[in-house]
């Protein structure tokens, strides 16, 4: 199953809630301002650490360009996707869960 | 790969109209095929042929209208949500009483069966909202 999550882990909790629900072998896919969730060294960052590897993790390049971020600040097991990964993504899983 | 599309948000919100753009846009150009576009809740808003965003900022109404024609899209706005939210066609104006629709081009206002034989028809239906 593909998840996306589109809010700020600092704004909502619906990251946290996907994280939580998620299944081993799930992925993940951050964009607009979920993208925030994919960045090192902040107040989630070690929550979201701990389902790395159970889940595949991915941000959209373009959401991640837009607002500054550098795939150098990105936490580690973290994918880059562009428009067309989306794509790819969702064709490539069963199901996609928008977490709104 | 056949994909239905929903947009929940309106135009100029967030930025989930965008996204649903860009991925509708992207899907297309890699060969898959979008069922529908299905507009509801504040989503109808991005079907109205009235918005005159600046000229040097993305027109997001236009984008769908004009991908909508290049790729014969059904664009379908909710009529409910569409009703409470004053986006109208002719017909729809004629029978509520008012004196000028603004359905945009390439849109068409139908019923929320719609999006449910979106997803029944669809290999993928994919959200986006607020």
């Amino acid at each position: 199953m593909l998840h996306t999550v589109n809010k700020s882990p600092f704004e909502k909790s619906t990251f946290e809630s996907c994280l939580n629900h998620a299944r081993p072998g799930d992925a993940v896919l951050l964009i607009e301002d979920g993208v925030y969730g994919a960045v090192k060294g902040t107040a989630v960052s070690g929550q979201v650490a701990k389902f790395n590897g159970d889940l595949k993790l991915y941000a959209l390049g373009p959401d991640l360009a837009a607002r500054g971020i550098k795939d150098a600040s990105l936490m580690e097991g973290v994918s880059v996707v562009d428009y067309g990964g989306f794509v790819d993504l969702v064709a490539k899983h069963d199901v996609s869960q928008a977490w709104l | 790969m056949k994909f239905g599309i929903l947009v929940n948000e309106g135009p100029y919100t967030h930025q989930a109209s965008d996204s649903a753009y860009q991925f509708t846009k992207a899907a297309l150009e890699k060969g898959h095929e979008i069922y529908r576009v299905f507009f509801y809740n504040d989503g109808v808003n991005n079907g109205t042929r009235l918005t005159v965003p600046p000229q040097d900022e993305r027109n997001i109404q236009v984008n769908w209208s004009e991908l909508g024609e290049k790729y014969k899209l059904d664009l379908v706005v909710c009529v409910a949500a569409a009703q409470r939210r004053g986006i109208l066609d002719e017909s729809e104006a004629k029978r509520h009483g008012k004196n000028a629709d603004n359905i945009a081009p390439g849109f068409r206002i139908s019923g929320l069966g719609q999006l449910i034989e979106t997803g029944i028809e669809c290999d993928r239906v994919v959200a986006f909202g607020d």
